[in-house]
């Protein structure tokens, strides 16, 4: 097990990687009363064209399946693995997004059998037709309910605004129809193809013996047989460089509109320390332009466009990237085309002066020790990081090396007007003359 | 771990301080208490946004913003709330302890000094505030209590409770109501103000790597608070009602929300309390209750069905997602799970995986610094105190008969249903 020490942070992380292909990352906080763990493997929504485990070609699954895989987890021969958590006093749950699955608990008691809990049921799949098809109700209730969620529908039409051909565009849970395909051998074949220890990630952070944990998930690992797995082939059409359109709206039941304007990264192929330069560089660069110390924000906010659930922000992950800016409003076009000229004047002549930079990379490095309270932060984000070949611990060295010139040109790279885009929420006309 | 902090009582005023290296900010709660009440709510509500919008030191956003980005990012944040019939104005200030940043200057003195501004040292012209943000706030708070209707799950929440304690304070929204927003002036919000700092029960929290010694001190000289009345805790009295009340609103949705509300006449500090919140955990606290069992699992009708307790009004409020054509489905499966409680039908296995999970949550709520000053807050409303040791006894000793006797006195209030315009 290798041990990296952060003095100044006064952490320390422990890695190994098993014979098996499976990373576990232990963080001890022994000050703690709760132990936080996730298992996450590198599969998500957009994982929905690959060869399955010892096959040749490629298969297309239908939309939504990372996400009702999730929810099928949890069922097993004899019930509910929620009844075997709670039996432990632990609190379990799961979450699918666009590029992974994560299953996690935490407990204040118990750590070790919750743990052994979380490494069975993620690798012991059970599956039938009928506990299929009976979830189907339950995960079409879950997509009612973001239906008629009007921040889920603006974050979503964005994104479809932004995306011609890419899964990102699809709704992680699918459709009421598109999950009516899925079967049970789906769910195994998704499964076997992905859920190989060699794709997932195991974080441990809480008030644990690192030696003791460690030894718990080796030999849980040596008592199954996991063959060595060739390096999963996945698939993605190919997407062009532009916004698939400039401007789309929807009509819900709501009192006050709704407005995103959406800018689709290019260049998307990155990883490690190139990707983190880069959403450090553009999440400073839209701190800057669109913060609340920023003259951007105090106009706009005096101007009645924007009010305190104003928005921003960016990330990128491997084949996909967007910021995204935007909040409630009263003017939704005007919001827009301000929020879409301020970019395009930045991309040609950045103002961001020395001073700005300075102060977004003191407030971020606060934020970043804050963040450090969170267990659920840090087992969450170094699993992404992680995913993408980055470290979370390297995020404030590499932004204090960040120059004015690096934000200015990676604002350059993104604020491109074909590559800009904008979504509305607008109240129904019936009820908006009224 | 233990979180008794040490408590230092005013007239009025209290300091509470917990020391703890657990965690690498620190964390200054204030707290202003005084009665709900429909004459004042609305501008209460706009008060703390006011005054974190300018100060003499700070007259603008930016400014004050740019001084919290300055001390390494500290986080100031206003909240308005509500529990029982009291209205909670909280202002907070979380700073990074200088122990794990390259630079040593002292923060947390400074967090208390971004408190001290904001309270004692407001933007103030002809007897008001700045007009110019008054009527920016306005505008804001309009927006804020509009949009928050239009999230549909908050929106049958906060219905249920209007219907179901209508004529009682505890039906105001802690953000007041859009038709009071326009009345209110620089001058006339100014007044509020100093009836706050005069009136109101104050409570400080400070939660960190700190040095009691010089933090009381400290506070004294940068929060001079007159004494004052102490707020009475009486328990709000309501009229039961004869039948139970049903509500049906239709909007474009696709979804149906089901909400309940339920009168068990127990809150906080209680001898019956404990018992409610086990009895609340075993019908829909968890994923091992009886709501996500049935109406989730057993029946497919819901991805979420849920209930809770409203502590200090003693309510347990229920809420679900249900296709529209299946609501009373829905409906009779919810009844028929507190009808099994009644009954008695509660096995043991329910009982142990409910005391198991409810210490969990409430040691999980002690590793997060507001989680601290939330549960000892709440003992400090009810006048009662909370030790960690005595309520994980009392979780242990609650017996099946004890639940059983509590569950006979919720009685079915009324139902909140927000459904389709299609469907009927």
């Amino acid at each position: 097990m290798e041990k990296k020490k952060f003095d100044q942070l006064q952490e320390e992380l422990f890695y190994e990687k098993l014979d098996n292909g499976l990373s576990v990352y232990i963080l001890p906080k022994p000050q703690f009363n709760k132990t936080y763990a996730t298992f996450t493997t590198k599969y998500g929504s957009i994982d929905d064209q690959f060869v399955p485990l010892n096959e040749k070609d490629f298969v297309k699954v239908p939309d939504g399946i990372a996400h009702f895989l999730e929810h099928k987890m949890f069922e097993k021969e004899d019930g509910d693995v929620f009844q075997q958590f709670s039996e432990n006093g632990a609190s379990a749950n799961a979450f699918t997004s666009f590029t992974r699955t994560a299953y996690l608990f935490s407990s204040t008691s118990k750590v070790k059998e919750n743990l052994a809990t979380l490494i069975d049921f993620v690798q012991s799949p059970y599956f039938t037709e009928e506990t299929v098809e009976k979830e189907k109700g339950i995960i079409g209730q879950e997509i009612t309910m973001y239906d008629d969620n009007a921040d889920w529908r603006l974050y979503f039409g964005t994104i479809q605004n932004m995306y011609h051909n890419h899964p990102v565009k699809v709704d992680i849970a699918g459709t009421v129809d598109s999950i009516a395909d899925i079967t049970k051998d789906h769910l195994y074949q998704c499964y076997n193809t992905f859920y190989h220890p060699s794709n997932m990630v195991l974080f441990v952070v809480g008030s644990v013996n690192p030696d003791e944990i460690i030894e718990q998930v080796r030999s849980s690992q040596q008592e199954k047989s996991y063959e060595q797995q060739s390096p999963i082939e996945r698939k993605f059409e190919n997407e062009p460089s532009n916004v698939n359109r400039k401007h789309h709206q929807l009509n819900m039941d709501v009192q006050v509109p709704k407005c995103m304007v959406g800018l689709k990264a290019s260049n998307v192929e990155l990883s490690g320390d190139d990707l983190l330069r880069r959403e450090l560089a553009v999440n400073t660069a839209l701190e800057v332009l669109f913060g609340r110390t920023s003259s951007h924000y105090t106009k706009l906010y005096e101007e009645g466009l924007i009010d305190d659930s104003f928005t921003f922000d960016f990330s990128q992950e491997y084949g996909f990237g967007f910021a995204l800016i935007g909040g409630n409003t009263r003017e939704p076009d005007k919001l827009s085309q301000t929020i879409q000229t301020i970019l395009a004047k930045e991309a040609k002549n950045s103002s961001i002066t020395e001073e700005q930079l300075n102060s977004v990379k003191k407030k971020n490095i606060g934020g970043f020790l804050r963040s450090l309270n969170s267990p659920e932060f840090i087992a969450n984000q170094f699993t992404r990081y992680a995913f993408n070949e980055m470290d979370l611990f390297d995020a404030v060295p590499t932004l204090e090396t960040l120059s004015k010139d690096d934000i200015g040109a990676a604002l350059a790279d993104l604020a491109q007007p074909d590559r800009m885009t904008s979504f509305f929420i607008l109240p129904k006309e019936e009820e908006a003359v009224e | 771990m233990t979180i008794e902090p040490k408590t230092v009582k005013y007239q009025g005023f209290s300091i509470h301080t917990i020391p703890t290296k657990q965690f690498k900010t620190n964390q200054m709660v204030l707290k202003f208490r005084a009665p709900l009440r429909k004459e004042d709510v609305t501008a209460r509500a706009l008060l703390p946004y006011v005054l974190q919008s300018g100060t003499k030191k700070w007259p603008t956003t930016a400014a004050f913003r740019t001084h919290l980005d300055d001390l390494y990012g500290a986080n100031a944040q206003v909240d308005v709330g509500k529990k029982g019939e009291s209205h909670i104005l909280s202002f907070s200030v979380d700073v990074a302890n200088e122990r794990y940043l390259k630079d040593s200057t002292p923060l947390t003195i400074e967090g208390l000094h971004v408190l001290s501004e904001v309270l004692f040292n407001p933007l103030v012209e002809n007897d008001g505030f700045s007009s110019k943000i008054v009527e920016q706030e306005k505008r804001t708070l309009k927006q804020r209590l509009e949009s928050a209707r239009d999230d549909k799950m908050r929106y049958a929440s906060q219905r249920l409770v209007e219907e179901m304690c209508e004529g009682e304070a505890f039906a105001l929204q802690p953000n007041g109501s859009i038709e009071d927003v326009d009345s209110i002036t620089p001058q006339s919000l100014f007044n509020v103000y100093k009836k706050m700092m005069s009136e109101d029960t104050i409570d400080l929290y400070i939660v960190g790597d700190i040095e009691e010694e010089k933090m009381l001190p400290a506070c004294e000289e940068k929060l001079p608070f007159q004494t004052r009345d102490e707020l009475s805790s009486e328990k709000a009295e309501y009229k039961p009602k004869e039948e139970p009340k049903k509500i049906v609103e239709r909007q474009s949705v696709k979804q149906g929300k089901l909400n309940i509300g339920y009168r068990t006449g127990t809150v906080y500090g209680e001898d019956d309390y404990i018992p409610l919140v086990m009895m609340n955990g075993i019908l829909g606290g968890f994923p091992h209750s009886k709501l996500f069992i049935n109406v989730r699992e057993k029946e497919s009708l819901a991805y979420y069905a849920a209930s809770r307790i409203e502590s200090h009004k003693g309510l347990i409020l229920i809420m679900s997602g249900v296709d529209p054509g299946k609501i009373d489905r829905a409906d009779t499966i919810i009844q028929e799970q507190l009808t099994a409680i009644q009954n008695g039908d509660i096995s043991d296995k329910e009982l142990e995986q409910t005391r198991a999970v409810m210490k969990n949550q409430m040691l999980e709520t002690l590793d997060v610094a507001r989680g601290i000053v939330e549960i000892h807050y709440q003992s400090v409303m009810a006048g009662t105190s909370f030790t960690i040791d005595d309520w994980f006894e009392r979780i242990d000793s609650v017996s099946k008969d004890e639940i059983v006797s509590v569950s006979k006195k919720v009685v079915l209030d009324t139902t909140y249903i927000l459904t389709g315009k299609e469907e009927a």
